[in-house]
């Protein structure tokens, strides 16, 4: 009896929140400021709800593959939305650039990075021990982009022992936030306040030094029918959202 | 994203993770014995106020998430933190990202899984046996290494074998003070994590089976070791 009341509760409680989270998102890490914003906005102005989960790209990617009930993908990358998209799990036709991010390299300390990026080069050279973050080349778009700034630099050999990576670019940000490595290679977003960058030192790294950093949504395929998450798609592209997306160092 | 499996590229980034994972739980163990011990003696023997609140500490990174333990352990090492500026002061940089400093973290983090049985083994043994060997001339060292440690046999090898395989099994931590430096702070847990984020499961399969299967084995073999004492002592 009492068991039974306990799972009539349970049920009844899920029933509810089902019901209240009408749009299930996954969304990469880097992208979690601006969503937040974007989400809010987005709630107010349709009634929908908006349930955002923040996390590494490839992780969702093995959820989704594994029945995680989310509706659209924010992805860090462009190629977990095609990959979804040729696997059946994303809607064709749907997947577009919701933002392009910005490379940077940042110290939280102030005199550490200078404008154009010549620190490394001291680095390398031995003027200098301490450690340069970045994230994981393999998992981390902005890793990737990072090896490529090096490669470009002629620096990927010599600054190797300096190197710690983090699996994401959150991690690695927070290497750096924490002092723990003395600067690296992190997305403009998370150092920008307000449209400027608050704390330390920084390069904002050329666009031209590395591929761009597209990211990409995807509606997936058991939102396909669901008219809240199509909306959400078309906000993400409005006026709105844009500015948000741009006061966040992201491109478009 | 291949999945070709044991290709050269896999075995040099799996065989010095496997080299430096058995490293770290073997120099873990070492020092967690040598620190647990005489620790988890102080925790069963005190009549000490503190007893209960250094017992609770002991126990603390039992019930703590890795991400919590890891966070902490990343501002203390920091150049910013306590840990940092001494090791800084005393010459050796700051401990992230160093395999000294993933033991130092193993040590908090596999504490409990060392100090509790012992301090079990202590308890159960109560003050009687020392006594007797204090009566009869024994020196208290001397008492405690020949009369209370061989009692406590049982318990130490418990102590080794959990705190061996919780540090093999340690992730959450290694991960956040490591930064994943091939040979130095890249072990089994975070390269197989790293597999897994980038969607290659061949080879995460083959090292997180080869580590289930370790972890099967060493439990049983502490299980059947422990029956064969027992079974020996009565």
């Amino acid at each position: 009896m009492k068991f039974s009341a306990i799972v009539t509760a349970l049920l009844v409680i899920g029933c509810i929140s089902a019901q209240a989270q009408d749009v299930q998102v996954a969304v990469a890490a880097n992208f979690s400021a601006p969503m937040q914003k974007i989400a809010a906005a987005f709630e107010k102005e349709t009634g929908h709800k908006v349930a955002l989960s923040f996390g590494a790209t490839g992780k969702f990617y093995a959820q989704i593959h594994n029945g995680a009930p989310f509706a659209v993908l924010l992805a860090a990358d462009q190629e977990t939305p095609a990959r979804l998209v040729r696997e059946g799990l994303g809607v064709a036709g749907t997947q577009f650039t919701y933002a392009t991010g910005q490379l940077v390299l940042w110290s939280a300390q102030s005199g550490v990075v200078d404008s154009q990026g010549a620190v490394l080069a001291n680095l390398a050279s031995g003027q200098r021990n301490a450690k340069l973050a970045v994230a994981d080349a393999r998992l981390a778009p902005y890793g990737a982009a990072a090896q490529q700034v090096l490669a470009q630099r002629g620096l990927s050999e010599s600054l190797k022992p300096f190197l710690v990576t983090g699996e994401n670019i959150g991690q690695a940000h927070q290497f750096v936030k924490t002092g723990n490595a003395l600067m690296g290679f992190v997305a403009l977003s998370q150092v920008m306040v307000d449209g400027r960058i608050d704390s330390g030192s920084a390069w904002l790294v050329p666009a031209s030094l590395h591929a761009p950093i597209r990211q990409d949504g995807v509606l997936l395929k058991n939102a396909e029918n669901q008219p809240a998450a199509k909306a959400l798609m078309q906000y993400l592209r409005s006026d709105t959202a844009r500015a948000v997306i741009r006061a966040h160092g992201y491109l478009l | 994203m291949s999945d070709a499996l044991f290709t050269a590229d896999f075995a040099a980034t799996a065989w010095p993770a496997i080299a430096l994972t058995l490293r770290l739980a073997a120099v873990t163990t070492v020092l967690l014995l040598l620190v647990g011990t005489p620790l988890a003696w102080w925790l069963a023997r005190t009549p000490s106020r503190w007893r209960e609140g250094a017992g609770a500490l002991v126990t603390l990174p039992l019930v703590l998430p890795p991400s919590v333990l890891g966070f902490y352990m990343l501002v203390l090492m920091g150049p910013h933190g306590p840990l940092g500026q001494l090791t800084q002061a005393l010459g050796w940089g700051p401990l992230s990202f160093t395999f000294t400093g993933l033991v130092m973290g193993s040590i908090v983090y596999s504490l409990p899984f060392a100090v509790q049985p012992l301090r079990a083994a202590f308890t159960e043994m109560g003050p009687r046996p020392i006594e007797v060997a204090l009566t009869l001339g024994a020196s208290p060292l001397n008492a405690f290494v020949t009369v209370a440690l061989p009692q406590a046999r049982h318990a130490l090898l418990s102590a080794a074998v959990l705190s061996f395989a919780h540090t093999l099994g340690e992730f959450g931590m290694v991960l956040m003070i490591g930064g994943n430096i091939p040979g130095q702070t890249r072990v089994l847990s975070t390269l197989i994590y790293g597999h897994v984020e980038a969607m290659e499961y061949a080879q995460a399969h083959v090292l997180a089976a080869g580590m289930a299967v370790f972890a099967f084995v060493a439990l049983l073999a502490l299980a059947w070791l422990q029956g064969r004492q027992n079974s020996s002592r009565s």
